[in-house]
């Protein structure tokens, strides 16, 4: 749809980029091969076209020859297509006039042979001359973005990023599937490498993001539904049923001491099983919102409606509920930042170390609770049998550096292993060893931390531990378990009796991670983590604009980078916020009405879910919003009814045929 | 003291033209697998393997050395035939790495250059064994043993004797054996894959 | 039920009443084993030293021979003894993935007459009795349930390694798992898969003597009554040597090792006879 009476008059910019094309590529022959191209009226190469000096020379040109369409020859337009439509709206012309060939990635970098190389750009740019005299004037569209962010999980990446976010005046929706917020940093009892208690510096902002007035914190919820686009998500949020009235209870515990079961009888979930619970219960005295929470699963009144309800009788608040059902949230929100977190190794996949069938086989997690004051051994490390150990085996990277399993290292458990080690020693003075394929300790202080270790008096194997197992062959072995590994440093195998083995698990993605990112319409690595947009540059944006990610869900990281990168991504969205609109790429599909016969074969194929349809035109309509241009509903329209704006078939095909046709 | 100096072996010091820069190569295809070249040293598999506390370099050790291009080493060792193929460093290993199938390409390289270890009794038994079911297309405990025998030291034969004789009251002896009866096509194609 | 069976050498000759016993245990439960016609030397382990492309063309010429006597589609082979099942298996899986030693191994079949067109299944009578007929089964037919005693499991190396075809490389339980259907109690130990050596009894006896003197005395220390093992050549190092290995170590490492169908056998109420039990040096008291 060029305007045919318009006298097409291209500029064609060839870039040396210093060696990197120049080096591969007769740059200069190039240049001289498209001034003779149809409609080419001045063909330059120049040294750095994205230098200031590169892009004033087009400006000066499109000027001096009126110019109306530009074909920069240089890298890849992920790098400068941005820098190039800018110098081209400079000058006044509108940018989607400006075509971009790659000649770096694509030729110099890849190809060996110079005259190749030199035949290939040439080609390149005679099919970017033929489609760039049809490619038309398009304008960014501008949408407003609500203010209003979603954040779901509330461990710590999430509590840092809602703060963050209330504090600058922001409304914060806080979604966590769990009974209480925390996360798994409430789980451990210190932390490395300083080792100041968890809990003091994590319960503070716990109560912070209770109290925010700008933060509504809803817990026991999974977001159920998200429709919209950047800026402006319509997301359904289920709370599910605690059967006590959030509003109401102030978590006095009656319910819990007068709940028909005298002692706890189900597995604890937050002391990792080492205690038991019964079916009303707060799950740590910290628990936010300290709001006791009944298990349907466990509790007599659901299992069998048989039950005398003396926690509902003890309860002066009249706080409990047995009648309260799922209830639906409907909120908008223009951001979301994704904080699911990670769920730890199941140690029970790996048989040879033993765990699940030898009592005294723990995971680190286990010991975390074990060695927490408040925990289900008061602080004592303890062997299932009640003794402390008198020596103690602490095996690395469970679950991780290994292909059956995860192959990534999970970046925490050396530390935390050291961590574990020294409060082990000093908790109960044990003979403590730790086996480990490589130390890595990269973070301030840490290897500071592996020093102080090393200097008390705890063990340290070089070696991958090839099984935990009961078979002894000497007296002094007996009633142990022995640890067995190559001792790598010494080259000789050893055996080590202890009492007490602890399996440093790794991370991995949570089970509903690709339930999420479904829901969210964003990617995940082949690992199963949230895929960031670019690992060094964009580390906390996704492919889908307006959602970010922080913290575990993206790979395994630290209490301290989780925080860094929660800070991010607030800062991240607060940008979109702040700026009040996005503008959306031109490059979307549209229908054109007259042709659209209504099949609806486009329907389901949109991968953005941007089609609907209108039913009293019966015929399909794109939301441009939340067009991708990923040109999928184009080619499949039978009727050829969509088309997309910088994809248009005159624009493809001539430069097809530009490739073919010299 | 500088005559003592003077009188000490070189041991651990090895000069890069010393070594043999295609070794690993040559290994990693014969051994189905780039995976040698993965290897991080953690030892799991002289950890879990039964035979290395008689080794004289640990599985792990072989494999840096296999990577290094310690040919002369690795191939004149007997730590490469203490290995009873039981398989359970290949399915540890966290690397993937096919350490059995490492030690067979060993073997036969070894074999093939003919620098093993020639009075060890471990090959011995491989080539009697090959020679047995070369012979007759099925192996047979009798005639592989007196190969065997044959081979290294026939008095060893006798501590077995007893176990012999108890063998043979049991009816565990098969001293008749049962013949293919395509032998000579089985032969044929024998005939064909050593060539 | 209907499968072909490849015996291999040793359940010819010293392994004779694994053969016995599952032969009369498999017809008892009904299920049909038919002989491989023919058959060579799986190449075990010795021949894979020596020369691996040679050993794989033997092995696979018993391949080719199933699938000649086993008709079309997909044809279940099964072999008793660890060395013949896992030899066939690690062919078999190594022929599918390499395309080079798939040709050249073809080729060298072609030469014979004879071809493979991967069809083949190879299986383990413990996968058969425990995926195909089923536990709940073999409970069923249990007549004298074998009530207060103490099996270890002794599965040796080769059959859940290097490729793991049914149960756990590291810690299986297959044999356990039936030991306990026939009413005894299954010790579990940390040697199940530890290598008993093999042939290193011959020709390094001092290691080999050590290796089973490790485990017969780990079975002894768990109260066991009676080992069970899956393949023959564990069974012969484990049996045949306890003499030798308590004159050398000075303590008496003697206890019955038999093998799985025999105890099942025993279970099922078969006779002595019929599962070999004569053959045995260490007559298990019990039954």
């Amino acid at each position: 749809m060029s305007n045919n009476k318009e006298e097409i008059r291209i500029g064609v910019y060839i870039c040396h980029c210093g060696h990197n094309i120049a080096g591969a590529v007769d740059v200069v022959g190039v240049a001289e091969y498209a001034a003779k191209l149809p409609n080419v009226v001045i063909s330059k190469d120049y040294k750095y076209m994205c230098s200031d000096p590169g892009q004033e020379l087009i400006a000066a040109d499109i000027k001096e020859y009126n110019l109306n369409r530009i074909v920069v020859t240089s890298c890849s337009p992920l790098l400068h297509e941005k820098t190039f439509r800018e110098a081209t709206t400079k000058a006044g012309l509108n940018q989607y006039f400006m075509q971009m060939v790659n000649i770096r990635e694509n030729v110099s970098w890849v190809n060996e042979n110079f005259d190749d190389a030199t035949e290939k750009s040439k080609d390149l740019v005679r099919a970017a001359v033929q489609r760039v005299a049809f490619q038309r004037a398009l304008e960014k569209q501008k949408v407003p973005v609500n203010p209003n962010v979603l954040i779901v999980g509330g461990g710590i990446a999430g509590i840092s990023a809602a703060l963050t976010m209330a504090n600058a005046g922001k409304k914060v929706y806080l979604v966590e599937k769990e009974s209480t917020i925390g996360g798994h940093m409430a789980i451990f009892d210190k932390t490395f490498p300083t080792l100041d208690c968890a809990a003091c510096i994590l319960t503070p902002k716990m109560s912070s993001v209770k109290n925010h007035p700008n933060i509504t914190l809803w817990t026991y919820s999974e977001v159920s539904n998200v429709e919209g686009f950047v800026g402006n998500y319509k997301v359904q949020v289920t709370r599910k049923p605690r059967y006590v009235i959030e509003d109401l209870c102030v978590g006095c515990m009656l319910c819990v001491e007068k709940c028909i079961f005298k002692e706890g009888k189900f597995p604890d979930e937050f002391n990792q099983g080492l205690s038991k619970r019964k079916p009303v219960y707060v799950p740590f005295p910290q628990a936010t919102p300290l709001v006791a929470v009944i298990d349907d699963k466990t509790c007599i009144h659901f299992k069998t409606g048989k039950c005398t309800q003396t926690c509902k009788t003890a309860c002066d608040r009249n706080a409990i509920d047995f009648d309260q059902k799922p209830e639906i949230k409907e909120i908008e929100v223009g951001t979301v930042l994704l904080t699911t977190g990670f769920q730890a190794f199941d140690a029970k996949k790996v048989p040879y170390y033993g765990y699940g069938k030898y009592p005294n086989v723990f995971t680190s997690l286990e010991v975390e609770r074990m060695v927490n004051a408040s925990g289900p051994t008061e602080g004592h490390v303890l062997t299932r049998e009640g003794k402390a150990p008198k020596s103690v085996g602490i095996i690395h990277c469970v679950g991780s550096r290994d292909e059956k399993t995860h192959k990534w290292c999970s970046r925490v458990c050396c530390m935390y292993s050291l961590k574990l080690a020294h409060l082990i020693k000093e908790h109960t003075g044990a003979d403590v060893y730790n086996f480990y394929i490589d130390m890595r300790t990269p973070g301030k202080g840490y290897e500071e931390f592996y020093d102080k270790l090393l200097h008390e008096d705890v063990h340290f194997i070089r070696g991958r531990v090839s099984e935990v197992t009961d078979w002894i062959t000497s007296p002094e072995e007996e009633g142990k378990l022995i640890i067995r590994a190559e001792d790598t440093m010494i080259g000789m195998v050893r055996r080590i009796p202890v009492d007490m083995v602890v399996l440093a698990v790794g991370m991995e993605p949570r089970d509903d991670a690709q339930e999420i990112r479904k829901m969210f319409n964003i990617s995940c690595s082949t690992e199963g983590f949230f895929l960031e947009r670019h690992p060094k540059l964009a580390p906390v944006n996704t492919f889908t604009d307006g959602v970010f990610i922080a913290g575990a869900c993206q790979g395994p990281r630290d209490i301290p980078d989780s925080v860094a990168q929660a800070g991010a991504a607030a800062a991240e969205a607060l940008v979109l916020i702040d700026s009040g609109h996005v503008e959306l790429e031109p490059n979307t599909a549209y229908i054109v009405d007259e042709i659209c016969s209504g099949c609806k074969s486009c329907l389901n194929i949109c991968p953005y879910k941007a089609i609907t349809f209108d039913l009293e035109k019966n015929k399909s309509s794109i939301n441009v919003a939340l067009c991708k241009g990923c040109g999928t509903c184009v080619a499949a329209c039978p009727s050829s009814a969509i088309k997309q704006n910088l994809f248009e078939d005159v624009e493809i095909f001539s430069e097809i045929k530009g490739i073919f046709v010299e | 003291m500088s005559s003592t100096i003077s009188n000490m072996p070189v041991l651990n010091i090895k000069r890069e033209a010393e070594l043999d820069k295609n070794f690993a190569k040559t290994i990693a295809k014969l051994a189905h697998g780039e995976q040698i070249y993965g290897c991080i040293q953690c030892g799991n598999c002289s950890s879990t393997c039964p035979l290395s506390p008689y080794m004289d370099y640990t599985p792990r050790k072989i494999i840096a050395m296999v990577k290094a291009g310690f040919r002369e080493e690795v191939l004149t060792n007997k730590t490469i035939w203490l290995c009873a193929s039981c398989y359970s460093c290949t399915v540890e290993c966290p690397k993937g790495i096919k350490i059995t199938d490492v030690m067979y390409a060993l073997k036969r390289e070894a074999i093939q250059n003919k620098i093993y270890p020639k009075r060890f009794t471990i090959p011995a038994m491989s080539k009697a064994f090959y020679d047995t079911v070369k012979s007759t297309g099925r192996s047979n405990e009798v005639a592989l043993l007196m190969r065997y025998y044959m081979r290294t030291n026939i008095f060893s034969a006798l501590s077995y004797v007893g176990v012999g004789l108890k063998l043979l009251k049991t009816g565990r002896l098969a001293i008749i054996e049962k013949q293919m009866k395509r032998k000579q096509d089985f032969k044929k194609m024998l005939k064909d894959s050593e060539n | 039920m209907k499968y072909l069976y490849y015996p291999g050498c040793s359940l010819k000759s010293s392994g004779k009443s694994y053969e016995e016993s599952m032969l009369a245990v498999f017809k008892h439960l009904g299920i049909e084993l038919q002989e491989l016609n023919d058959w060579n030397c799986c190449g075990a382990t010795n021949y894979m030293a020596i020369n691996e492309q040679s050993a794989m063309s033997v092995t696979s010429r018993n391949l080719a021979l199933a699938e000649e006597q086993g008709g079309s589609g997909e044809i279940n082979l099964v072999a008793p003894c660890n060395a013949c099942y896992m030899g066939l298996l690690k062919t078999k899986t190594y022929l599918e993935n390499e395309q080079g030693l798939r040709d050249s191994v073809l080729q060298k079949l072609d030469s014979i007459g004879m071809k493979y067109e991967g069809r083949v299944k190879v299986r383990h009578p413990l996968d058969i009795l425990v995926n195909d007929f089923g536990l709940d089964k073999l409970k069923m037919a249990v007549k004298k349930p074998l009530k207060d005693l103490n099996v270890v499991s002794y599965y040796g190396c080769q059959v859940v390694r290097p490729i793991t075809a049914f149960d756990d490389a590291s810690d299986p339980v297959y044999m356990d798992q039936i030991a306990m259907t026939l009413g005894a109690t299954a010790v579990d130990w940390g040697m199940k898969v530890r290598c008993c050596g093999g042939s290193m009894t011959s020709t390094v006896s001092d290691v080999g003597l050590r290796l089973n003197y490790l485990l017969l005395k780990e079975a002894k220390r768990k109260k066991a009554d009676i080992i069970i093992t899956a393949c023959p050549l564990c069974q012969f190092n484990l049996e045949c040597f306890q003499d030798k290995i308590s004159r050398k170590y000075g303590e008496s490492v003697n206890i019955p090792v038999v093998f799985f169908p025999q105890l099942i056998g025993m279970a099922l109420g078969l006779d002595k006879k019929e599962l070999g039990l004569q053959r045995m040096f260490v007559q298990p008291q019990y039954l």
